[in-house]
């Protein structure tokens, strides 16, 4: 089946799409996907903003792995059905990203090492059940969520989830700052710290199982991380870099929708390499230590 | 002085990491108001001695008693500090963190609170940087912000660990001016510390530890030359295989 690209958005995916399987290229533009991948312009870039700052930037990749086995044990028992796979996702990513965290903060291992521990063997798991139960195609399937085409129940959640996520990232928005900028210090002041820490890793969570129905799990990682890591660039503050970030993974959303459309290519990255293009521009002219400007003879100042 | 209610006693304790003691068996009394230098060779004690206080190290043994301060009363300064420097914050914005007693994770920086951090600002010599992000200051100027997010924090107990590391003399007069301060608004200072004249000319009191107390007093009297030997041959070494300790305690009265 080859389903017809509508620019009017009045086509709704349907039971046919859901039990073909038609191939990655034939993932069309439509109304709630477009939708999806602008709620996740909004809402996920904040997040990889900090997860910059805090160094934390391949934990996304790793989270991205890491729900797997839970989005393979969704579909196994409930076939192609979003929401049962985004569960899965879910208390998977959820369950490594706190064991994690408990683990580095409760012994002498940090917390990249007992990331890398727990989403290895997340990883495993979810490749042994998807072998085990599924074949290689499902796998596929499962890792770059393509197949799935989103209907309004999906973009409702991607919606919630978008909007719970940013109300979340605006009350705990101080002591994340004091967090990433100095945790001894938020620590000797407040009991805030590990609270705060554990929440922004379930946004993190979050954000990836949103961003896995609209652009495919290891799609999402991008537009968390690339507008983020482009944003440095441009801004000298936290405010700042995330209204960059946001601004730069909406454009970008509009023009991979736009070029997917026109083109005929996948939709997940078609956004991601407009991130990847402003990324590398940014790199190029950004006025906070873009590399032309440093190539431009320019005598110092006075002071 | 005596008189003054302590607001720090050490009941034997005992602070270390594993079951290896850094430092054990401490008893006496910090008194209200007091300005205490601690001193000692490397691997002393001291800085243990202050994490065990502000509660970042559970004691091995014995007991501390901070006299009802809680965390929000404790203002302290680490030695090894964990800040990332290259964090995109201006410097009014990190002095203003020193206000989360007010304003906690919600409240707004009303005009008060921004008095405040100016005027903290303008205290250690900085108002002119208030924009700068932390990443452009000087190591000497990063240590002044400090000292002004201190300043804000208004608390009655003030631990500083080493806090003139890699600080030139005109900034340490100046830090230890702001200490004085401190000392006359009746707060508790102690400050791990290692110039010796320092510490004879601005503390009137002082501990020398070496991995346990050596002399604890009146600065004159506790940095004799004898104390000092005896405090620098007391053995920094960490023994795998150290027996069980069994010490009996052994009093300090301040």
């Amino acid at each position: 089946m080859r389903t017809r690209p509508c620019a009017s958005g009045k086509r709704r995916a349907g039971p046919h799409d859901r039990q073909s399987r038609p191939a990655l290229h034939r993932i069309r533009l439509h109304a709630p996907g477009a939708g999806g991948s602008l709620a996740i312009s909004l809402t996920a870039p904040p997040i990889g903003v900090f997860l910059v700052l805090r160094r934390m930037s391949l934990m996304g990749d790793a989270m991205g792995h890491a729900i797997l086995p839970g989005a393979a044990i969704g579909y196994l028992l409930a076939g192609l059905s979003l929401f049962a796979m985004s569960l899965g996702g879910f208390a998977a990513g959820l369950a490594v990203a706190l064991a994690a965290g408990l683990v580095a903060r409760s012994t002498v291992i940090r917390e990249d090492a007992s990331l890398a521990g727990f989403y290895l063997l997340s990883l495993a798991l979810g490749v042994m059940l998807v072998s085990v139960r599924g074949s290689s195609v499902d796998l596929l399937h499962v890792l770059f969520g393509t197949v799935l085409a989103l209907d309004d129940g999906a973009l409702l959640l991607i919606a919630s989830i978008a909007t719970v996520s940013m109300m979340t990232l605006a009350v705990i928005y101080r002591p994340l700052v004091m967090e990433c900028f100095d945790p001894q210090f938020l620590r000797s002041v407040s009991p805030l710290s590990s609270p705060t820490h554990l929440i922004f890793l379930v946004l993190v969570v979050l954000n990836l199982v949103a961003g896995f129905q609209a652009l495919g799990t290891l799609m999402a990682v991008g537009i968390m991380l690339l507008p983020a890591v482009a944003a440095r660039f441009w801004a000298e503050d936290v405010g700042g870099m995330i209204g960059v970030a946001i601004a730069s993974a909406f454009a970008s959303s509009v023009v991979g929708l736009l070029v997917s459309y026109y083109v005929n290519v996948p939709t997940g990255p078609a956004v991601i390499l407009a991130c990847g293009a402003f990324y590398l521009l940014s790199m190029l002219v950004g006025v906070r230590g873009g590399v032309l400007w440093g190539l431009m003879p320019r005598r110092h100042l006075e002071a | 002085m005596k008189a003054t209610a302590p607001t720090l006693g050490f009941h034997n304790l005992t602070l270390g990491y594993g079951r290896h003691p850094a430092v054990h068996h401490i008893t006496g009394e910090v008194a209200r108001g007091e300005l205490l230098a601690i001193v000692g060779p490397n691997g002393a004690g001291k800085s243990t001695l202050l994490k065990g206080i502000v509660g970042e190290l559970k004691p091995l043994s014995g007991r501390l008693d901070l006299d009802g301060l809680t965390k929000r009363d404790i203002a302290y300064l680490p030695q090894v500090i964990e800040i990332d420097r290259s964090f995109p914050i201006s410097v009014f914005d990190c002095v203003a963190m020193g206000l989360w007693r007010q304003i906690g994770a919600l409240r707004g920086l009303d005009a008060r609170g921004r008095d405040h951090v100016i005027g903290a600002l303008g205290t250690v010599g900085l108002i002119e940087l208030a924009d700068r992000p932390v990443g452009t200051l000087s190591g000497g100027q990063f240590q002044r912000v400090l000292f002004a997010r201190l300043l804000l924090q208004d608390a009655k107990l003030i631990l500083l660990d080493e806090p003139f590391r890699a600080v030139d003399t005109k900034t340490v007069a100046d830090l230890i001016r702001l200490i004085e301060r401190w000392h006359r608004e009746g707060r508790t200072v102690l400050a791990a510390l290692h110039d010796m004249e320092q510490v004879r000319t601005h503390f009137p009191r002082t501990l020398l530890l070496a991995r346990e107390v050596v002399a604890w007093g009146e600065t004159r009297a506790v940095l004799t030359p004898a104390n000092l030997a005896k405090s620098r041959e007391i053995t920094e070494a960490f023994d795998a295989h150290a027996p069980v300790c069994e010490r009996e305690e052994t009093r300090w009265s301040a």
